[in-house]
């Protein structure tokens, strides 16, 4: 379950992650697999696309599939609006727009800070979230973006296409 | 840089050496006697050998080093190039490249294959009356190697080699003995050569005396450590002749001072130096060999020897020495000026570096928009500024396409080797002229377009070409001529493959088509239409199946492969005259001329070869066919209308044909679709963009591109959609779906 980190340089098993806002909710993940924080753009969308896929930009000549991250987690599909913000993220191989809110905040802890996750019912919450941060009475949640976006699948199914 | 990667920039140079080879030897056998051509084929196999040694590739060495003696032979003018011996050249040069491939990726060659033409070559190289000077020089390498010390630390190791036949004269070789003088220069050193290697290398002839001059060694407070300050005077007692003797020193040729000549009687005695038996083991450390007394008297004794024989052949050998400096020299200017400037650059940076520019062009073009929508008279001088900067980069973007252009020729060459083979193998005789080899296309093209071509060749040598007794019957030339031709057309590369055979028997592929269900027997057909029948999917005419053609797998491959690259092909064929396959090519793959089309509020990019033409339907023309399938008239046949938009989801319902515009589009299957879209924007050229870079394939999208806005727009996979059409599912296999 322990998600491994590249740095630890900070201090002892401190670490950097990215907050950002969806609805009322908050989340983080860790600041090494952002690449950038652009605004939004209309994204192309795809065809046969699962709704939480909002399609395609173009970022610098690649093409950045954009993941409503909010449908993404099974929350309502966002209404996206020029206030709202994609986070350029690196997810093994391959690199994904996420779609929030606003970026609320950048975070250093420890590992001390993270508190396991309760035990719910839900599976999605299980399958991404690695942990609750409790700071300045909000309620953080540690997402990672590998489990959200196994690669695993990507190839097995490129395969078959 | 360790080994492996020496070892590949190796085998990427023995991939040009092998065409180098080749061409020079089609160029021998189209009646050219230029030695320019002869020297460039002897130094490819000389240079692969060369190289293959370092490596220890031991089966590469040998084979060239046969191949290479015979070549000399004709470079000394000993041996004719008629048809018979560039036959047997043809077939070593393919040997070689198998050798070279299996050297590289594992495996073997057949050593049957590999001994026939040993034995041919040596035939060659000694059949024609000089057994004197020839014959031993093919078998010197046992001779050589069995005194030569068995093998030092570095792991040479003298290559085990036999020749049937020539096992009783390699114990009756003559022995000369030549003195050399090897004074190296700076730049030998700097080169990366090291003399002790050389010398090494010499000593494997035979035995050898060595000392070191050492007169211009300075005093060590005057010393330049990267000068070169010794010389070496050698004596050595070989069977090789001066010229193999000089050859140890060709890749130093250039710096360092080398003198070889026949050794005098009269210096047996008096000899500035003390020969010495030489030790192979001291030149791992040590440069400089340590005299040993004790075996003096005995070398002495033989140097002495074997002078007398030496005498004798002096003049001779100091005509041949003259000869092949000259031809050295030759070799060498000739060699600078054709080889021109290249560098090698990995194909990834060329390919970061076409990506960087089309997104340069990009943004001009959305800087370029916002100018005009911002600038109302139109004449700012930023407009002006924007117009020249317009220029450059659509200039910038030539230069770099041009960059991964490489001509065709390579592939045309191995459709030579191919049209041999096949020819061998079915007992035809035939020619191949080519035609445009230094048209350039993409690289990406070119590694692509190897694999139909090879296939239509396979087919033109075994069904297109009839067999000599047939040919002469039909009062024609029993060599039958397949022509390959490759030509820039308005944007497009077009290749032409022509063969002077019997042309297509339409009626027996009409019959085919009729027994294989693919037309129906009372089907009134153009000869067009017919000949375009063995592009239809499982049509293979050949009676039987053979080795060379005809698995099953035919024409239609060919054609999809075709297609899949943006290309289009066809044929004509006249009976009785042959036929003629045309094939048209995007330059290519990185960009495309799409119809940019509107499609329920989102722009895609069709490819322009798959649309034959563009129509806008009326209502008339429309009509209903069954619960929800439409077909559009034209010109009285009926083509199934094909929604682009409810096939890519974009919306639910089918739109109404008559508000939009169709586009005619021929598929992979031959069949015509009308795939309906709502209107067209205009032609472009687009720049390809992966999709499954950082996103998944989707069906029915083939690529995406980025338009003069700075938006992401789609290209249609006409294939696929007109698939999907057929009742072939469309399925949406998300993989960012399948999470977990």
């Amino acid at each position: 379950m322990s998600v491994s980190y590249a740095v630890k340089s900070l201090s002892q098993g401190a670490r950097e992650l990215i907050a950002f806002r969806i609805g009322d909710q908050e989340f983080c993940v860790n600041i090494m697999s952002v690449r950038e924080i652009r605004g939004w753009t209309q994204a192309t969308p795809m065809p046969h696309a699962p709704a939480y896929v909002r399609g395609v930009i173009n970022l610098r000549g690649a093409v950045l599939p954009i993941i409503d991250m909010s449908a993404r987690l099974g929350m309502k599909e966002t209404e996206p609006t020029p206030r709202h913000v994609i986070i350029v993220a690196q997810v093994k191989s391959k690199v994904v727009g996420l779609l929030v809110e606003a970026v609320s905040d950048i975070l250093t802890i420890t590992d001390d800070n993270i508190q396991p996750v309760p035990e719910v019912s839900s599976d999605l919450e299980k399958q991404y979230a690695r942990g609750i941060l409790a700071i300045d009475k909000r309620m953080i949640c540690l997402i990672e973006l590998e489990a959200l976006f196994p690669e695993k699948a990507h190839d097995k199914e490129s395969e078959a296409a | 840089m360790d080994m492996n990667e020496i070892k590949e920039i190796f085998f990427q140079e023995c991939e040009e050496q092998l065409a180098e080879l080749e061409s020079g030897l089609l160029k021998l056998n189209d009646g050219d006697r230029d030695p320019e051509t002869v020297n460039a084929v002897f130094r490819a196999v000389h240079s692969i050998k060369g190289g293959a040694g370092a490596f220890g590739l031991e089966e590469l060495v040998a084979f060239a080093h046969v191949f290479e003696t015979t070549l000399d032979c004709v470079r000394s003018n000993k041996l004719e190039p008629n048809q018979d011996v560039l036959k047997v050249m043809l077939k070593s040069a393919d040997v070689l490249a198998d050798l070279v491939t299996c050297s590289r990726d594992g495996g073997s060659v057949e050593e049957s294959r590999t001994r026939g033409l040993v034995k041919e070559l040596e035939a060659l190289a000694n059949g024609e009356a000089l057994p004197a000077a020839e014959a031993p020089k093919a078998a010197k390498p046992v001779a050589a190697a069995a005194p030569a010390k068995p093998t030092d630390d570095s792991g040479f190791q003298p290559i085990p080699f036999t020749f049937d036949g020539f096992g009783e004269e390699e114990k009756v070789v003559e022995q000369f003995t030549y003195e050399v003088t090897f004074k190296p220069t700076r730049e030998l050193y700097s080169k990366g050569n090291e003399a002790a290697l050389l010398l090494r290398d010499l000593s494997r002839f035979g035995e050898m005396g060595i000392a070191c001059d050492m007169d211009q060694l300075p005093a060590l407070e005057n010393m330049d450590p990267e000068a070169s300050y010794f010389g070496w005077k050698i004596s050595i007692t070989t069977p090789k002749s001066e010229e193999e003797v000089r050859a140890v020193f060709e890749f130093a040729e250039w710096d360092c001072e080398l003198e070889v000549k026949p050794a005098e009687a009269s210096e047996g005695e008096e000899l500035p130096m003390i020969p010495v038996p030489f030790d192979l083991s001291s030149l791992d450390d040590e440069p400089a060999p340590q005299p040993e007394t004790a075996a003096t008297e005995e070398a002495s004794a033989n140097v002495v020897k074997a002078v007398n024989a030496a005498v004798e052949k002096k003049e001779s050998a100091a005509a041949a020495a003259a000869a092949a400096a000259a031809a050295t020299q030759n070799n060498a200017a000739a060699a600078a000026s054709s080889a021109g400037q290249t560098i090698r650059v990995d194909l990834d940076r060329v390919d970061r570096l076409i990506n960087l520019v089309g997104e340069l062009v990009i943004n001009q073009a959305m800087l370029s928009q916002s100018v005009i929508e911002n600038d109302n008279n139109g004449v700012s001088s930023i407009n002006m500024g924007l117009e020249e900067l317009q220029q450059l980069t659509r200039e910038i973007q030539d230069s770099v396409m041009a960059i991964r252009a490489q001509p065709v020729k390579p592939v045309f060459q191995r459709m030579s080797r191919i049209v041999r083979e096949v020819a061998d193998m079915v007992g035809k005789q035939i020619r191949l002229v080519t035609e445009g080899e230094n048209t350039e296309v993409d690289k990406t093209v070119i590694d692509k377009i190897a694999e139909p071509l090879t296939h239509m060749i396979r087919n033109a040598v075994d069904h297109g070409i009839e067999s000599p007794e047939k040919r002469e019957a039909a009062g024609k030339d029993p060599e039958g001529t397949i022509k390959l031709s490759a030509k820039h057309r308005s944007g497009r590369i077009l290749i032409e493959l022509q063969d002077d055979g019997g042309g297509i028997n339409r009626e027996r592929v009409k019959q085919k088509a009729i027994d294989n269900d693919l037309i129906s027997p009372d089907a009134n057909l153009s000869d067009e239409e017919i000949d375009n029948l063995i592009f239809a999917p499982g049509f293979s005419t050949a009676d039987k199946i053979s080795d060379i053609s005809g698995r099953g797998v035919g024409m239609d491959v060919v054609k999809r492969s075709i297609q899949a690259l943006g290309g289009r092909i066809s044929i004509s064929s006249r009976p009785g005259l042959g036929s003629t396959f045309t094939m048209s090519l995007p330059l290519t793959l990185a960009v495309l001329d799409g119809m940019v089309v509107t499609v329920a509020g989102q722009t895609l990019v069709v490819p322009l070869t798959a649309i034959v033409e563009t129509l806008q339907p009326e209502a008339s023309a429309i009509h209903s066919f069954g619960a929800n399938q439409r077909l559009i008239s034209i010109r009285n046949s009926f083509c199934p209308l094909v929604d682009v938009g409810r096939i890519l989801n974009f919306r639910a319902n089918q739109a109404n044909p008559v508000d939009g515009v169709a586009l005619l589009v021929e598929s992979e299957g031959g069949g015509q679709r009308a795939l309906m879209v709502d209107a067209i924007q205009g032609q472009r050229q687009v720049v390809i963009k992966s999709l499954e870079a950082n996103y998944t394939h989707v069906p029915g999208i083939a690529a995406a591109t980025i338009l003069g806005d700075g938006r992401v727009a789609l290209i249609l996979d006409v294939d696929a959609v007109v698939g999907a059409s057929r009742g072939q599912s469309l399925k949406p296999e998300m993989s960012l779906a399948a999470a977990g």
